[in-house]
Formats: structure tokens, C-alpha cells, sequence
């Protein structure tokens, strides 16, 4: 698998580690540092900030977790270089034996009237933060639902309207948006490191909670709550845009399939039909109604396929379709290896097509 | 009445109390003490060659149980390497999904159940009784069953590995992803852990017991090696624990064999149940790992700064502390599960709070460094190292505490690397540093201090490397438990990094096993006290004797071997208490909770094989489940259970030759204990406080249920059967009233009487358990939780009348054998305090079944 594999995450190959930033567009809080970096530690975070870094925040959340973490780090460092120093001085350099009354102080110092008061500044200023991230939102609602192993989206916007998606996010820049997580079967997590926290997804309950991008940018989330055999394959990309884009983006998403549009595509929409994929799947303006798999309707749009492991290209939709035990282990989709190479390359021609 | 015609329970010590130093200053004449000697030799004499295997003793016993537990660790570290190895470079193939998550859920399994917790009490069955200078543990038979049920579980649940079989939904088990997971994986992760939870439970009993009631005369609790105070918080802890994760293995279980819905969420159920469950369990769990590694440094630190620990009660107050707010804080480990903020921001309170204790205790040490010399002994380096990275984890741990900061790092390598950080340096390392400062104790070689550093500059270097770079990844945006991740992601190199860090920490390890298992032959007789430590443990002659202390000491003194003059020639010479056998048979002194005075000799069994016998049963009662092969698991259960039986009416609460004889120094006490004297009492009500909080689990899961559930019960649900339920509470209440008559006249001598309350007691327990049966069996399980929880309180209740009728029985036949007399009651003491707990069990249960759906339904 791992020569396929490694095709994945060659959505942007020039940028192996930064996030991929669709021009830098800056909505609210231009003038925030984004990035407090205190001088410990930099080689070791800075060098590589990836596109669903907790410390390459895009998101409003983010970023005040974000410098939460320096400021809590910069302690840290701080308590460790006292603690470790004064045991190391107690143990190596001192000659003179200290009298019990200065080691008592140190019980009652170091063990209870520092601590308390750091910890009751700590949660004073950090446990607010958590509001922002329960605030309603702005008025769009995504729904999200934990599948094995992908992700079912539907967009519902404040005039209720619904678009069914998958496998990949969409947000507009500068409003907050409502997530509502529920989940099939198991237990999901749902994450976008560049945007804030996560929150589990978890049978028999929605949990909800709202994010709020203010950059534009892609980058990707994951599951974080080990879900079976192939949890780790388990991602989805994440795209915030310009308001107005998002708007745009979200009528062409609301409307049926187009029709295929080269020879190969027809027949690969004809292999589609006869392999009976439409049961599971849905391209909406056609015979394919399935729910159970991902709607692909506008799938060749998407940044990725497979829940966010392959790139999406004619070939890597070949393979997946081809290999799919293989590529993600124990997944529901059977694998079509009796089609002809040629057969599933045409299935890749329609699917990609599907924009 | 003469001396041997009153009960014991009306005998009292006779003598003087507490020795005078005259009275320790006369010497014993050479041939007085030779004689003693060689009648001490004889019972106390370990079995030779094959029938070395039959051996019960602490020092045998500990030694296998701590060097099984080290194996079972090291077999879980290699499956970290082949972890490390597959996640070396991305888009790896050397482990497949299937495999990897196989190995991480055995990983985190293995080193949390067959090794941290096990290597506590196995360490501590190993020296616990050397720090009371008492002679043994107090039921050295109950320490060989537990040791045997780990092994046969341990390698049962690892063994799964070998044939791809081996759990892998995580060490959590998580339900729906654990119920519903196909094969055998979770049912021997359930079943086989269960068997191990409860040698565990076993184990901290008698640990419990063992501080109370064992300790040598004048060692009052405010005496105590610190040691031992950590052995009562983390024993209790393990006795609050452990029941609910039991709970919930039952619930589990009976979902996964029966399908009856306690966490399926489409018929009522709430997967979130097991989480709460499985926290309440898992925090203390936490602390249970980690306390008694403070309690070792605690015993290195004054050894080390040759003076006596400052703030002893500072330290004891905290770890007691400690284990107090460690139940309160399992909702850390559910900060993303979507729970109200109000109760996010008071658990993350709570969280922070154990920094406060732990702090205390940290600094105490340190304290006591200062105003000692310290020489940086092996040891002590050791500890050094753990103090340098607990103190990393902790500070990670007050981070993690912080909820929103939670919400970006949980279940990410973050949290990977702070959980090592804390259970390395604040268990791994300050254990070794155990093996090193105890080795001369146990073994009576020393290790050798070249390679001792060598190993341990590996394992601290290889330990950062493989760990530091953990927090970079999962900041990164790394998740946990993936087995693999692609390349564009960029958390390649650091992962490269841990993999190489890894197996220099094996590297270390290797070092380590070495120097243990190397021959040390040329060493030849090494110094008694090597340390200069000031506790009883080190007063153990060279070469060693199997009766542990030659006589047992009065102490007046945290620290005896530096504040009593003579005390070791004292001992030796058989000065203090019980420095014979005149009985050729075990024996060790009990004394009183609080005071240390002496009460009573207390015999304690010898070499035995029942109990691998009934560890055998024992484990095929719970392993053939595993198969769902259940006629051949119920055969093993009455196996057991007869097999138990047989141990107990062939060596306990036997009527002794003499009720009074001289315990030394002049003091003469009696020789037998019922009711509130007598170790197995506290054993009794001890084990019953554990299964009370297990009952207590599973009525917390019907208000769970009531409260989270909207369809709890459900519209138009059938309830148990009101008739039946009163029924069932009656005859089980009257079975009680029956137990507690037949002690009573007992005792004024009727016997013949209290066998007949006693065999009526049995008939009416039947009765009761049948009609809570009947109670419910209108009701589907498998339709619904309501039904399928008002079937697990029935069980719950069967199971435990089930064994109430055996004990009945048991003293019925103990009466008519007359190993159960008038005087000798002890039997009949200790089931009429089980029945005590029964009957609250049957009422509750009667509540729950009878009264409670009509009142909130």
C-alpha cells in the first residue's frame, strides 16, 4: 500500500510542510499576532508547521489556544528549571545541611501556596476560552455524521436549505458556524486542529459545537477517537473561503450532477450504472440514490478521495476503486479488482468529472 | 474458669506490656537460642526441588511475582518497538492495521494490568512484611493463589497475541466500537483482565490487612515506614477502584454473550456508562501506578541523606490526599465527550488540585535532602532521573487539565508523551531505582554500579529522545493510535527520531537485565546493612533465613536501626517476641490497629498445592467463557469453588492445641481470634467493601440510565414482578436474621440449635434467590436496557446468595465435624459479616427491582 499511499498529501508536493493558503486573505483580526513565539523551542515547532498544526492556527479558537500554549509552555520550562535546579544544587553543589525549619518552608512554599496561587491565575484566565468554542453560530449548520471510515456532511443554511456532501469541509471566513456531530456506529472525533478543538461524535447523542475561521486556507482534519481498523485513514480536508465564494461554492454544490463530458467519462458512467454503484452512492440526476457511502455528486471537486488519503486524480480513483480493502482495511465498499484497468480508469474519467 | 475452658474471645494478654530495657538487656543463653533456632528452621524450611513450586512464602511468592510482572513488561515493550518500527517513516508496511492496533491495545493493556499495578503489590508482598518485621504476609496461601491466577491470566490475555487473536479496540474498550468488535479479542481482554482484577483485589486485601493487623509491637501508624502508609492508601485505593471497572466487565460481558443493550444506543443504552466506569477505574489507576513509587523514594531518600524524612506527616496527609481527589477526577479523561461546561470547569479544577499534594510530597524529599549529606548513590541517581521527568509530565498534566487546551491535544501524541513522562519517570524509573537500593535485600548480592549507570544513561537519553519529540508531533496535529500517517503531514523526521530513542531505552533495558540475571557468585557474603538505612527491612540476617525476623522487635522509633541500640543483636539473639516454635508450626504476632499491642499469635499456612489447584479452576472458569464454552467453565467454577473450600477447612480457623502460650518477653497471649481480632475478619469486611462499591456501580448505572435516558424505563415497560421481588427481599432478610441467631446461640453454647437456624438459613436463602429469578422472568433482556439492567441486578443478587448458601452450609458442616465449636467461631463470625453486606445487597436490589420504576417511571 505504501506506494499509494505516498500519492497522498501530493494535493500541493511544493509545500511539503506549510499550510496551503489560498492567498492569505485576512478577514477579522489583521493585526493579532498569530504566532507568539518565545525563543525556547522554536527550532523544534517552528521548523515545521503543517497544514493541521495546533500551533498554525487559522481559526479564532485557535488562536487563543495557540497562545494559551506559549504562555502555559513558557511556565512550564520556567517551574522545570527550578524544580530540577534546585534538586540538582541540593544534591551536587551544596556542603552546609540547611536547618528543618527552612525545609519545612520549603513544604509549605513550594508545595502549596505557589501552586495554588499559579493554578487559580491559570484556570482564571483559561477556562473562559472555552466559551467561544459552545457559542452559537453565525446562522450556517453543518452536520456532520462519523462513518466508517468517512465522514457524511450536510450544509443547512439559515433559510434551510440542504446540501448533502462528503469527506471534506467547506466554511466561509469571518462567521462562526455551527457543527451538530452525530455518528452512525462508533464512536468519531471530530478535529481541525487549524480552527480549534475537537469534539467527539458519539451514538445516541449530538454533540455541538462552532468554529470560526479568519483566514482563507486549506488544511485538514482527522479523527481523533480511535474507531477501528483503519482510524487512521480517517481524514477529510478543510477549506475556509472568502464569504462570498463560499456562497457561490455552496449553490454549484446544491445542484445536480453534470453530465459526463468525454467519451471515457460516458463509459465510465455506464460501468457505474452496471456495477450497481448507485445502490450505496448517490449523484444526484441520475439513477444512483444509495445513502450508503458518500454522496458523489460533486465528488470530482473535492481536494481529495478515500476520506482524505489519496489525491484526486484519475489514476488514484482507479486505484481506490481497485484496491480498497487494500487502502483502507476493513472498510464496508467492496473492491471491483475483476474490472480491467481500462474499465476503472474510465470510472476515474467520470468520477473526476463529476465537478 | 481455668485458662483452657474460656472462649478466646474472653482471653486477654497477660504479662508485661511494654518491655522494660532491663527486661531487653538480659541475655538469652547461647544453647536457648540454638535450640530455638533449629525449631524455627523446621516449619518455616523452604520446599526443595520440584516441590519449591508449592512454596508460599512472601520471599518466594514476591520474588516470582515481581520478576513475572518485569517479563510481562518487557514482552509489552518489544510490541512498543515493533510499534515504533512500523511508524518510523510514513506510509510504512511492516505492521498492517489489524496487527498494529492488536499491538497498541496489548501494549497499554499488558503495562497498566500485568505490569504497574501487579508489580506494586508484587513488590510489596516481597518486602511489606521485612518493614513490619513480621514473618510473613497474613495469608500467604491467598498471595500464592493470586500469583498463580496472574500468571495463568497474564499469559493467557499476552499469549492472544501470538495467534492474531489479541484485543484491539483499545486499552479503554470503548463500547460500541469493543461490543461489537467480531472474534474473541474483547472477551479475553473482559474475561481475562477480570480474572486478573480480582488476584488484584486479593492481593491489596491482604496488603491492607497485612499493615493493620501485622505490625510489630510499639510500631504505632504514626511510626509506620512511610512505605506502608502507601501501601494502605493505594491498597484502598485499588478496593474502590477496581469494583467499577468489574461493573462494567459485567455489564460488557453479559452485552457481548447475551446482547443484552447496556451500551447500545438504539435500545436504550448509552455508551457513555462504560466511559464513566472505566475512569473511575482509570484515574486512580493513575495514582495507584505512581503512589508507590513515591513510597520507594520515600525509603531511598532518608537512607540517602542519612536523616529522617522531614514533614512525615505532610506526606502521609497528602498521599492519603492524593488518593481522595483521584476519584474525583475521571472527567478529565472525557473533556471532548460534549459534557456541560459548569462540569468541564469543576473537574479541571479538580484536576489542577493534585498538584497541590504532589507537590508536598516532592518537596518533602527534597527538603529532607537538604538537610541531610547526600551522596549520589545508584539509587539515588535513579530517582534523580525520575524526579527530572515526572516533573516534565506533571507540568504537561497541568496543560492537559486546562479544558480548552484539552480540546486540541487529547487523543493526539501529546498526550502520549505526557503520559509517558509521568508513568516512566514517576513509575519506571523510581522502581529501578527500587531493584537497586532492595536488590542486597532480596537477593543478599549487589548490583554492579558501572553498568547500573550505564543502563541508566541509556534509558534516561534514549527515554527523551523517544518521548520529547512526541509532544512536537502531536502539536502538529498528530493523532493517537494511527498506524500509520502520510507523508505530506511532516511528522516524519520527529518520528524517526522517537523510533531510534526507542531502542536506546531497550538498549538500557538489555544493560539492566543483565546485571540482574548475571551469575554474582564471587561476591561472597555482602554487609547486612549496606545502605546504612535505618529501617527493619535491612535488620534480615546474611545468608538468609526464610523466617524473615529471628524474633519480633519492639520498636519506639520511625527509624529503629538508628535509634535503638542493639536492636539487631537483640533480634538476633531472640530477645523480643516469638523466637520459637514450640508448635513446629507458623506463626506470626497480630497486633492491634492503631497501637501496635500485641492481641494474639496468629498461625499462618505453610507450603500448598490446592492453590494452584484452585488457580487452575479459578482461570478455566474464566477463560473457557472466552470460547463461549460455558458447560466446561461452569464445571471449572465448582472445581474452584470446592477447591477453595478444601483450603480453607483444611488450614484456617482450626482450633489450636493450647489457647494461651508465652509469646516471649514474659508475655503470654492467646492463640486463636474470632470477630473483630482476627485478620480474616478484616479480610472479610475489606474484600466486602470492594464488592459493596461494584453493587454500588451498577444501582449508579440504573440512575445513570433514569437521569441521561429519556426512555428510562420505557413507555408501557413491564416491571418485575412486585410479589415475587417482596419475596425474594424477605427470605434473603430472614436468611440474614437466621445467620446472626445462629451466631448468637452459638456462643451460649447451643450448637445443635444454631445448626438448624443455620440449615434453615441455607433453605431460605434458596428460596429467596429462586424468587428473584421468577421476579424477572417475564421481562426480555435483549430488548431493552431497562430489562436487560433489572436481569444484571438479579444475577448480581444470585451470584452472591449462591455464595452466602455455601457459607451457611460451610459452617454447618464445620458444627457438625466440631471444627466450629462454641469457643471457636471465627467461621461463623466472618459469614455473618459477609451476610451483613447480603442482606443490604437484597434490599437494595429489592428497592431497585420493586419500588424505584413506580416512583420515577
Amino acid at each position: 500500500m505504501s506506494d499509494i499511499l505516498r500519492m497522498s498529501f501530493a494535493i500541493d508536493p511544493s509545500d511539503h510542510c506549510g499550510a496551503t493558503r489560498a492567498g492569505h486573505h485576512r478577514a477579522r483580526r489583521p493585526g493579532r499576532a498569530r504566532r507568539v513565539l518565545p525563543p525556547l523551542l522554536i527550532v523544534a515547532l517552528a521548523g515545521c508547521q503543517g497544514r493541521q498544526s495546533v500551533l498554525n492556527p487559522i481559526g479564532e479558537d485557535a488562536v487563543d489556544l495557540a497562545t494559551l500554549f506559549w504562555v502555559m509552555l513558557g511556565g512550564a520550562v520556567v517551574l522545570w528549571l527550578l524544580v530540577t535546579g534546585l534538586f540538582i544544587y541540593v544534591t551536587r553543589f551544596r556542603t552546609a545541611e540547611m536547618s528543618r525549619r527552612w525545609a519545612e518552608a520549603l513544604i509549605i512554599g513550594g508545595g502549596v501556596v505557589f501552586p495554588a496561587t499559579v493554578l487559580a491565575g491559570l484556570l482564571a484566565y483559561s477556562l473562559p476560552l472555552m466559551a467561544t468554542q459552545r457559542m452559537a453560530g453565525d446562522g450556517l449548520v453543518v452536520h456532520v455524521t462519523g462513518e466508517q471510515w468517512w465522514w457524511r456532511v450536510v450544509y443547512e443554511t439559515p433559510e434551510g436549505a440542504r446540501v448533502v456532501s462528503a469527506n471534506e469541509i467547506r466554511l466561509p471566513v469571518g462567521e462562526r458556524t455551527a457543527f451538530r456531530l452525530t455518528t452512525n456506529q462508533m464512536i468519531h472525533s471530530f478535529w481541525i486542529p487549524a480552527l480549534g478543538g475537537k469534539t467527539d461524535m458519539i451514538p445516541g447523542r449530538e454533540n455541538v459545537m462552532s468554529l470560526k475561521p479568519i483566514e482563507t486556507g486549506v488544511f485538514r482534519g482527522q479523527c481523533a477517537e480511535f474507531c477501528g481498523a483503519s482510524h487512521a485513514l480517517m481524514a477529510f480536508e478543510v477549506e475556509a473561503m472568502a464569504p462570498e465564494a463560499f456562497e457561490a461554492w455552496l449553490d454549484r454544490e446544491a445542484q445536480d450532477a453534470v453530465p459526463p463530458a468525454s467519451a471515457a467519462a460516458e463509459r465510465g458512467a455506464a460501468i457505474f450504472a452496471a456495477e450497481g454503484c448507485g445502490a450505496c452512492h448517490t449523484v444526484r440526476g441520475t439513477d444512483a440514490i444509495g445513502r450508503v457511502g458518500p454522496d458523489l455528486t460533486h465528488v470530482g471537486s473535492r481536494h481529495s478521495i478515500g476520506a482524505g488519503i489519496l489525491p484526486n486524480q484519475v489514476e488514484a480513483i482507479a486505484d481506490w476503486i481497485q484496491r480498497t480493502e487494500h487502502l483502507k482495511p476493513e472498510v464496508d465498499m467492496p473492491q471491483y479488482d475483476h474490472l480491467s484497468r481500462e474499465a476503472l480508469l474510465d470510472l476515474g474519467h467520470y468520477l473526476k468529472g463529476l465537478e | 474458669m481455668t485458662e483452657e475452658t474460656r472462649a478466646p474471645r474472653d482471653l486477654r494478654p497477660e504479662g508485661p506490656y511494654p518491655p522494660t530495657e532491663e527486661m531487653l538487656a538480659e541475655p538469652v543463653p547461647e544453647d536457648v537460642q540454638k535450640g530455638q533456632r533449629e525449631r524455627l528452621r523446621a516449619p518455616w524450611k523452604t520446599p526443595e526441588g520440584w516441590r519449591y513450586w508449592s512454596a508460599v512464602n512472601n520471599s518466594e511468592v514476591g520474588v516470582w511475582y515481581t520478576l513475572t510482572a518485569f517479563g510481562f513488561m518487557l514482552l509489552a515493550g518489544i510490541l512498543a518497538l515493533l510499534m515504533r518500527l512500523q511508524l518510523a517513516v510514513p506510509d510504512n508496511d511492516i505492521l498492517d492495521a489489524d496487527r498494529f492496533n492488536q499491538f497498541f491495545t496489548m501494549h497499554g493493556s499488558a503495562m497498566m494490568f500485568l505490569f504497574a499495578v501487579p508489580m506494586f503489590e508484587a513488590f510489596s508482598i516481597l518486602i511489606l512484611p521485612a518493614f513490619l518485621g513480621a514473618r510473613d504476609m497474613p495469608f500467604p496461601r491467598l498471595s500464592a493463589y493470586g500469583y498463580w491466577s496472574f500468571l495463568i491470566g497474564g499469559v493467557f490475555v499476552l499469549g492472544s497475541v501470538l495467534f492474531d487473536a489479541a484485543p484491539k479496540a483499545g486499552w479503554f474498550m470503548y463500547p460500541p466500537l469493543a461490543t461489537e468488535e467480531l472474534g474473541i479479542g474483547s472477551d479475553i481482554w473482559l474475561l481475562g483482565l477480570s480474572f486478573i482484577e480480582v488476584a488484584s483485589i486479593a492481593a491489596a486485601v491482604e496488603l491492607i490487612v497485612g499493615t493493620l493487623k501485622c505490625r510489630p509491637p510499639g510500631m504505632r501508624v504514626n511510626m509506620m515506614p512511610l512505605y506502608a502508609w502507601y501501601v494502605l492508601v493505594v491498597g484502598g485505593m485499588i478496593l474502590f477502584a477496581f469494583p467499577p471497572l468489574i461493573a462494567g466487565d459485567f455489564l460488557f460481558e453479559l452485552e457481548r454473550s447475551f446482547d443484552w443493550p447496556f451500551f447500545d444506543a438504539t435500545r436504550g443504552g448509552d455508551p457513555l456508562l462504560w466511559q464513566h466506569l472505566f475512569w473511575i477505574f482509570g484515574h486512580p489507576e493513575v495514582y495507584i501506578v505512581f503512589l508507590p513509587s513515591i513510597a520507594i523514594a520515600a525509603m531511598i531518600v532518608p537512607t540517602v541523606a542519612q536523616r529522617p524524612i522531614v514533614g512525615y506527616s505532610w506526606i502521609v496527609l497528602s498521599a492519603v490526599g492524593t488518593g481522595f481527589l483521584s476519584f474525583g477526577l475521571w472527567v478529565h479523561h472525557m473533556f471532548t465527550t460534549g459534557l456541560p461546561t459548569i462540569s468541564l470547569g469543576f473537574f479541571s479544577a479538580a484536576s489542577e488540585a493534585v498538584v497541590i499534594p504532589t507537590g508536598i510530597q516532592l518537596f518533602a524529599f527534597v527538603a529532607t535532602l537538604m538537610v541531610g549529606r547526600v551522596k549520589m548513590s545508584l539509587p539515588m541517581l535513579w530517582i534523580s532521573g525520575a524526579l527530572a521527568i515526572f516533573v516534565a509530565g506533571g507540568l504537561t498534566g497541568v496543560m492537559l487539565a486546562i479544558v480548552p487546551f484539552n480540546w486540541q491535544v487529547h487523543d493526539t501524541y501529546f498526550i502520549v508523551a505526557h503520559l509517558h513522562y509521568t508513568l516512566f519517570g514517576g513509575m519506571v524509573f523510581p522502581v529501578i531505582a527500587g531493584v537497586y537500593y532492595f536488590f542486597p535485600f532480596i537477593a543478599k548480592r549487589i548490583l554492579s554500579e558501572r553498568l547500573g549507570r550505564i543502563a541508566f544513561w541509556l534509558v534516561f537519553v534514549g527515554f527523551n529522545v523517544t518521548f520529547f519529540p512526541m509532544h512536537i508531533v502531536g502539536l502538529e496535529g498528530m493523532p493517537r493510535r494511527v498506524f500509520t500517517y502520510p507523508e505530506g503531514a511532516g511528522w516524519g523526521f520527529w518520528n524517526m527520531v522517537s523510533t531510534l530513542g526507542a531502542f536506546v531505552v531497550a538498549a538500557g533495558f538489555a544493560v539492566f537485565v543483565y546485571d540482574l540475571f548475571r551469575p554474582k557468585g564471587h561476591q561472597g557474603i555482602i554487609p547486612r546493612n549496606p545502605w546504612r538505612a535505618g529501617t527493619l527491612e535491612w535488620s534480615h540476617q546474611i545468608p538468609d533465613e526464610a523466617w524473615g525476623v529471628r524474633s519480633i522487635p519492639y520498636i519506639t522509633s520511625r527509624y529503629p536501626l538508628w535509634d535503638q541500640e542493639q536492636i539487631v543483636e537483640r533480634m538476633d539473639a531472640g530477645r523480643y517476641y516469638l523466637p520459637d516454635a514450640e508448635t513446629g508450626e507458623r506463626e506470626t504476632l497480630v497486633t492491634s490497629v492503631i497501637d501496635a499491642r500485641p492481641l494474639h499469635i496468629q498461625p499462618v499456612t505453610g507450603p500448598a498445592w490446592i492453590t494452584h489447584v484452585a488457580a487452575g479452576f479459578t482461570g478455566g472458569a474464566f477463560i473457557f467463557p472466552t470460547f463461549h464454552l460455558y458447560p466446561p467453565a461452569i464445571v471449572c467454577a465448582v472445581l474452584a469453588v470446592a477447591a477453595i473450600i478444601y483450603w480453607l477447612w483444611t488450614s484456617t480457623a482450626r482450633p489450636p492445641a493450647q489457647r494461651m502460650r508465652d509469646a516471649g518477653l514474659g508475655l503470654r497471649l492467646p492463640t486463636y481470634a474470632s470477630g473483630v481480632n482476627a485478620p480474616g475478619w478484616w479480610g472479610v469486611w475489606i474484600t466486602m467493601l470492594g464488592d459493596a462499591t461494584a453493587f454500588a456501580s451498577l444501582v449508579f448505572g440504573f440512575f445513570f440510565y433514569w437521569t441521561a435516558r429519556p426512555d428510562f424505563p420505557p413507555e408501557g415497560a413491564l416491571h418485575a414482578a412486585p410479589v415475587w421481588v417482596a419475596l425474594a427481599t424477605g427470605a434473603f432478610a430472614l436468611s440474614w436474621g437466621a445467620t446472626v441467631a445462629a451466631r448468637r446461640v452459638n456462643r451460649d453454647g447451643a450448637e445443635g440449635r444454631a445448626m438448624a437456624l443455620l440449615a434453615g438459613g441455607a433453605a431460605l436463602t434458596v428460596l429467596g434467590g429462586a424468587a428473584v429469578i421468577l421476579s424477572v422472568l417475564a421481562l426480555d433482556p435483549v430488548s431493552h436496557v431497562y430489562p436487560a439492567l433489572m436481569w444484571a441486578l438479579m444475577v448480581w443478587l444470585v451470584a452472591h446468595g449462591g455464595v452466602g448458601l455455601v457459607m451457611q452450609l460451610y459452617c454447618v458442616a464445620g458444627l457438625a465435624a466440631g471444627k466450629l465449636t462454641r469457643d471457636f467461631d471465627a467461621d461463623l463470625c466472618n459469614i455473618t459479616l459477609f451476610w451483613h453486606f447480603l442482606a443490604l445487597t437484597a434490599v437494595t436490589v429489592g428497592a431497585v427491582l420493586g419500588i424505584a420504576p413506580r416512583l420515577f417511571g
